[in-house]
């Protein structure tokens, strides 16, 4: 527990990839099976405790402290886990230096949701104060130390001096611990055999276009497709065992059933799935949305948003391996094998023709459907390779849809910006003209520069109204408030919030220092959007000149 | 007597007027008796001090020979009769020469702690508990978060750092009075030998500290004429906080930057600071060490200074004593 307490808070402070490279593979050298294979799930994240509540860990505080100085102390931290760790009260002598990693996460593997509390406040009687960090942050998910799971697989990778794909192809058929992998890696063993069926594929992804690759590259060595605004999927059907994977590998098959039925196919096909019923009818994000993180689908749901898949790609036909093959090869394989399939399950994405990226600009910006959110670029002879390779993929997104909208709330932030007003909620006008009211719209915490928060924390603090904990409201009336040019995807309708709608990654993109509150946009420009109204003061697509 | 005739605040500082002189004064004043050396607690320009020897001998230092119009030294234990006031100096473990001030005047006897640490600390005598009916104490760290661990495990993480990025520059940023003395001391307990290259700002204080018998090895200064980048990879250098921030340190082979503080038991400082390996080693008592020591005083009442009083005070309160903030001006809050 010690070595990897350690090693979390080494990790968190450092920001070189190369330090944190060496920290993570001295790490796995020097640590024993089965701790590091427990330490490589926490922070790969595949670790979950199904027992533990985070809510516990406040009440296990509030249990042990005066409440006063546990909010001073809270206040003072920012960080729940944290605070924990640090007030807990230690017992002198009742720190166990050499209780391992395995047997912390064992027993709170075994517990049972009531017992739960009691068995994490004896362990963490038993550690020191970054032992208990550790596990506070273990137990709660989301280490946020800053390590990707492809960057602690890359540790693995320099371990073993093995390809981080191969370890990649590998990763969905393991599990922790991790014994096998590590024998390899050691060459203490051969390569794990996967036994498990229809695993999962490492996907391709692609790179935002930047310009000067845009200069760089020749259009003649690229096909472009639309960017579908679904969820990218991997389907899988290997002997009948049928698999359906989001890009990061979770199976969300059970989610999806009139899908896995129609897929009456051998081998794993990449593509976006989206509701509606091709060729025609290819229906928006927020009609998917109805569809996500459901664990029952009732019949009324599948018939009123069926899905289907756009295919992009084939991975594998019946047992053949086509990864290797270049991307049109790859492509003509897989248009004859969507021939096979259910046409209103299955269609071909299809491609768009450029002569050069001026012209594929051009469609970009006016793309013919409007759940398109921009183009893909790939290189024709490329071949299907895991990750992020630079080079053959790149993502031309559309320009995002801006909205000026006024400051309402701030938040001061937790971690590095605890001394920061700095997630702020805002809200655009409603009402009538001459007596009109704002309603918030949505909340966001970054797409400034570090600069523009200062000046943001000290506006707020200069024009505070009321506090309600960490939260301060700001005076904003038509005659006096601060405008903020919010850049966002997308809209959903939404019953949750009291303005009818969600902003899909909202983020600040100007300070309208210049602006009166009293110009802001009115809800009529979002709601627009949302198809309902005449777009008539529709907000804006923020395009680069 | 009430406790408030024989020490209360004014704009200037902690005031005794039975004994008129002033503790820690942020302003000069006719008289003036100063706890340790730190900069925000002694300043040039009083007419005259009374302090411990070591104390005269860093002010002297660090402001010259005319730094006060007269000076007297207080040997611990010694008493001295100031006015009505009866006055004794006894030890604080902060850093070197840093002291306690006990006054008592009419039966009541009050101690003005100043910064203070319980935990060992090889460059100071230790902490003594003086028994009294007022006790006022620091809060710099006046929270139930903080907790110092064993400053000899802090060191051995360094040393374990060094040992994994031999190639690196471990540069510490530690306060010229006191912890750069104590780090270099500590380091040599572990058993670390070679030479410790320092920051110029360090040297005089140093020099100061081994001419008092503290012996901290061979060090060298961290001159760029003293070698080329690569002279420093794998060595300890050891330079002031703002030193960091300034162009002396890109002269060090990719270094990690190491910041002995007890704020550095929070995660978050040690981000915004930028450090990558923080050392939580202070000066100061941790939360544990500043409510133990007000329960072995005895005292029936409690004022406490910079730092965060209202944390100290609810503890007091559940505790049964009477507590309230001393609002001082002039010290430092990041004063570790």
């Amino acid at each position: 527990m010690k070595a990897f307490a350690a090693l979390l808070d080494r990790l968190v402070l450092t920001s070189s990839r190369n330090a944190k490279l060496r920290l993570m593979e001295d790490y796995f050298r020097d640590t024993p099976d089965p701790d590091r294979g427990w330490a490589l799930a926490g922070i790969a994240g595949t670790l979950s405790f199904a027992s533990v509540k985070p809510g516990v860990l406040r009440t296990l505080g509030l249990e042990r402290m005066d409440p006063v100085l546990f909010a001073y102390s809270y206040d003072y931290v920012g960080d729940l886990a944290e605070t924990l760790s640090l007030v807990w009260p230690s017992s002198p002598g009742a720190a166990d230096e050499n209780l391992p990693l395995s047997a912390v996460v064992e027993t709170l593997q075994r517990t049972s949701r009531s017992d739960a509390p009691a068995i994490l406040a004896a362990l963490l009687d038993r550690l020191d104060v970054p032992g208990r960090f550790a596990v506070i942050k273990l137990v709660t998910g989301g280490l946020r130390i800053g390590v990707s799971a492809r960057l602690v697989k890359q540790a693995l990778a320099n371990l073993g001096k093995v390809e981080v794909g191969e370890i990649e192809e590998l990763w969905h058929g393991l599990e922790p611990p991790y014994e096998p992998l590590f024998a390899w890696l050691e060459g203490r063993a051969g390569k794990p055999v996967l036994a498990a069926r229809a695993l999962f594929r490492p996907v391709m992804l692609a790179n935002a276009l930047q310009e000067v690759d845009a200069e760089k590259l020749d259009p003649a060595d690229y096909a472009a497709e639309w960017k579908w605004d679904g969820i990218r999927v991997q389907l899988v059907n290997e002997a009948d065992t049928r698999r359906i994977y989001s890009r990061t590998g979770d199976d969300v098959g059970a989610t999806f059933p009139d899908l896995l039925e129609a897929m009456e196919f051998e081998g794993v096909v990449d593509g976006e799935l989206l509701v509606g019923s091709p060729p025609g009818d290819t229906r928006t994000f927020s009609d998917l949305q109805q569809r996500l993180n459901r664990k029952t689908v009732s019949a009324k749901m599948l018939t009123q948003y069926p899905v289907f898949v756009r295919a992009y790609d084939l991975l594998v036909e019946g047992d053949t391996d086509l990864r290797g093959l270049g991307f049109l090869d790859r492509r003509a394989r897989l248009i004859e094998f969507l021939g096979r399939l259910e046409r209103t399950r299955f269609d071909l994405s299809p491609l768009v023709d450029f002569a050069s990226f001026a012209e594929l600009d051009g469609k970009r910006r006016n793309p013919p459907h409007p759940v398109i959110e921009g183009v893909m670029l790939k290189r024709t002879d490329s071949p299907y390779l895991a990750g992020r390779p630079k080079g053959p993929w790149f993502k031309w997104k559309r320009d995002p849809y801006t909205v000026d909208a006024v400051l309402m709330y701030a938040q001061r932030g937790h971690g590095k910006r605890s001394s920061f007003y700095s997630d702020f909620t805002f809200g655009v006008w409603t009402g009538p003209a001459d007596a009109p009211e704002l309603v918030p719209v949505g909340k966001a915490y970054f797409g400034f520069t570090d600069e523009e928060l200062r000046q943001l924390d000290k506006y707020v603090r200069d024009n505070t109204v009321e506090r309600f904990g960490p939260v301060r409201s700001v005076r904003a009336d038509p005659g006096h408030g601060l405008v903020l040019e919010v850049a966002f995807e997308g809209l959903n309708r939404s019953t949750r919030h009291r303005s009818g709608v969600a902003m899909r990654f909202p983020r600040i993109s100007r300070l309208r220092w210049d602006k009166p509150a009293r110009e802001a946009d009115r809800i009529e420009a979002l709601t627009a959007l949302l198809g309902e109204e005449a777009p008539q003061e529709k907000a804006s697509r923020k395009s680069k000149p | 007597m009430r406790a408030s005739q024989i020490l209360h605040t004014r704009p200037e500082g902690l005031y005794c007027p039975v004994g008129d002189f002033f503790i820690d004064p942020v302003r000069p004043v006719k008289r003036a008796l100063i706890t340790h050396g730190h900069s925000d607690h002694a300043r040039a320009g009083h007419g005259k001090v009374l302090a411990t020897q070591e104390t005269l001998d860093v002010m002297r230092l660090r402001y010259g020979e005319g730094f006060a119009g007269e000076t007297q030294a207080a040997a611990f234990g010694e008493e001295f009769r100031i006015g009505a006031a009866r006055v004794a100096f006894h030890p604080a473990g902060h850093v070197l020469g840093s002291a306690q001030i006990a006054v008592s005047a009419g039966g009541l006897c009050i101690v003005a702690s100043g910064d203070y640490k319980r935990a060992p600390d090889p460059t100071t005598p230790g902490f003594e508990v003086v028994p009294c009916d007022v006790f006022i104490t620091e809060a710099t760290f006046g929270l139930p978060v903080f907790c110092h661990p064993d400053a000899a495990s802090e060191i051995d993480r360094l040393l374990a750092s060094l040992k994994e990025f031999p190639e690196r520059t471990h540069i510490v940023g530690a306060y010229a009075l006191g912890k750069a003395q104590r780090v270099i001391r500590l380091l040599r307990d572990r058993g670390y030998e070679r030479p410790i290259f320092i920051h110029g700002a360090l040297q005089k204080l140093c020099d100061y500290y081994a001419s008092r018998g503290i012996d901290l090895g061979e060090l060298r200064p961290a001159t760029v004429e003293a070698g080329g980048r690569q002279d420093f990879a794998g060595e300890i250098v050891v330079g002031t906080p703002s030193a960091f921030a300034d162009r002396w340190a890109r002269r060090f082979a990719d270094p990690v930057a190491c910041f002995a503080s007890g704020w550095m038991r929070i995660r978050q400082r040690a981000k915004q600071r930028g450090v990558e390996l923080p050392l939580i080693i202070s000066d100061h008592s941790d939360w544990d060490e500043l409510t133990r020591t007000i329960a072995d005083t005895g005292a029936r009442e409690v004022w406490v200074t910079h730092g965060r009083e209202e944390a100290l005070a609810r503890w007091c309160e559940l505790n049964g004593i009477a507590a309230r903030p001393l609002h001082l001006v002039g010290y430092e809050d990041e004063g570790d």
